[in-house]
């Protein structure tokens, strides 16, 4: 049988790389977030010397490529869906209610992973790009080595209220896609099992608080210290 | 009881529809909905104007027919219920109900609120059966053990009456339940395990090829299905596709 019809072509082959890419862009949020705890203790050298480390590291840059990518197909494949999804009702009901049997965020996947993106470009631009082709200052650590001051960068960015609230809204849309994401990548990947489904809802749901809210303590944290020290 | 009803009317599959609002009085609360829709059109016959077209059979909730799509639900607000089985007194007296046909590419209309759902008939001809010689001799059907568990799970996939209250309460329009009821229903079953791997090929390929939208795994299905198909069934099913996709030669 064709193997591209049923690993690239079909409904159910769309959704199987949405929930693996999915997933493996969740095993990133992690990384990220312990890579980016050094801010909340104030650990300049650490977070430069961890931020240096992710740019050169061959290795890491070879997974680097593989999270662009999954990025991309996370995004042009959830367009590709719902586009199809939208076809598939011409015409719109006059009354629909929707929460009566489905979970706000169930509902809108495509809003909160579009918001997500938009919050992505943004914050790739701001700090991806300058670390990589951008001209950040550098500065000689104790042991001679040269670092990008990337922390500067990035304390200073938090301590502009409206960016530090962007990210907090766009965090919140993020925790919202990964509530619902979670776990149905899971049941998409054909995980279904009245012992283990509930045990992965539970994680899912709590993974999609602690990322969320870990994630936005980090603004929050840079733009009450900024407040403070300035008094 | 007194209605105002807001009701869908289209007089063909290339007409333009529009809501049309009537009034039905002295309802009583027992009756059912398909009931109180009878009393409209008989009162509309009376005022000289064509009775609203809708699908019904059995009025006692095995057969499928009655497709409303009932404020915003598919057959109204009861859980379990196919639209026969939902009783006015779930309403209260002088409500407003808007009346819709289930709406999905598709089911396309065909008048009112009858659709034509023969794509779920095509789904079934792509691999909805089970290849067996019926004549001559037949061994027994309880000589092959089934598990407790697989017997189970496999009568209540086949609960599954095909009304189309899935795709009609998706968001996308998806006939992932039912497609996944009719698969389950087939392939826990030693007989049906034969042809599993092209069985669940088949009938996806022809459950795209219809213009059912994708599983968002919001489980609205399985929350409006009157028969309580679990939407393990579709988890199943995308085990299997994945497996027969791999190995499949």
């Amino acid at each position: 049988m064709d193997l591209s019809a049923g690993l690239i072509r079909s409904s159910l082959a769309r959704k199987y790389w949405m929930a693996l890419t999915g997933l493996f862009l969740c095993s990133f949020l992690v990384v990220h977030l312990l890579g980016n705890l050094p801010l909340l203790t104030g650990n300049k050298e650490m977070f430069n010397s961890y931020a240096h480390f992710m740019t050169t590291f061959p290795l890491i840059k070879m997974v680097s490529y593989l999270l662009y990518g999954s990025i991309v197909l996370h995004s042009i494949d959830g367009l590709l869906l719902a586009r199809s999804n939208k076809a598939a009702r011409e015409t719109r009901y006059v009354k629909y209610n929707g929460k009566a049997n489905a979970s706000w965020s169930s509902r809108n996947m495509a809003i909160l992973g579009t918001l997500t993106l938009v919050f992505l470009i943004i914050h790739m631009k701001s700090f991806w790009y300058e670390m990589h082709f951008g001209n950040i200052p550098t500065y000689l650590t104790n042991d001679g080595a040269e670092l990008k001051d990337l922390y500067s960068i990035t304390v200073a960015a938090f301590q502009q209220p409206w960016y530090a609230v962007f990210y907090v809204i766009s965090m919140m849309g993020l925790g919202f896609h990964l509530w619902h994401g979670f776990s149905s990548s899971f049941q998409t990947l054909g995980i279904n099992h009245p012992k283990y489904t509930p045990i992965i809802e539970i994680i899912g749901k709590s993974f999609s608080v602690i990322i969320s809210l870990a994630f936005a303590s980090i603004p929050i944290y840079l733009l009450l210290s900024s407040i403070n020290s300035i008094d | 009881m007194n209605f105002t009803i807001n009701v869908w009317r289209q007089n063909g599959p290339k007409e333009r529809g529009g809501i049309a609002t009537y009034k039905v009085s002295n309802i009583s609360d027992d009756m059912s909905f398909l009931e109180m829709i009878d009393v409209l059109n008989e009162q509309l016959i009376i005022q000289d104007i064509e009775p609203v077209v809708f699908d019904h059979d059995c009025r006692e909730g095995i057969c499928g027919m009655c497709s409303m799509f009932i404020n915003g639900e598919a057959h109204g607000p009861g859980r379990g219920v196919t639209t026969c089985q939902l009783h006015m007194r779930e309403f209260k007296d002088g409500d407003t109900i808007t009346i819709e046909p289930f709406r999905a590419k598709a089911f396309p209309i065909i008048k009112d609120l009858m659709v034509d759902r023969g794509s779920f008939d095509r789904i079934i001809q792509a691999g909805g059966y089970v290849s067996v010689n019926t004549s001559g001799n037949l061994p027994d059907a309880n000589a092959t053990p089934i598990e407790k568990q697989d017997a189970d799970a496999a009568f209540d996939a086949a609960t599954c009456i095909g009304c189309g209250a899935c795709v009609a309460t998706c968001k996308n329009a998806s006939a992932m339940l039912f497609t996944s009821a009719k698969v389950s229903q087939l392939s826990l079953l030693p007989q049906g395990k034969i042809e599993a791997s092209e069985r669940v090929m088949n009938m996806v390929k022809q459950m795209d090829l219809e213009g059912f939208g994708n599983c968002t795994n919001t489980g609205a299905c399985e929350v409006e299905c009157p028969k309580g198909i679990s939407i393990e069934n579709i988890a199943r099913m995308n085990r299997e596709y994945l497996s027969a996709s791999i190995t499949s030669k």
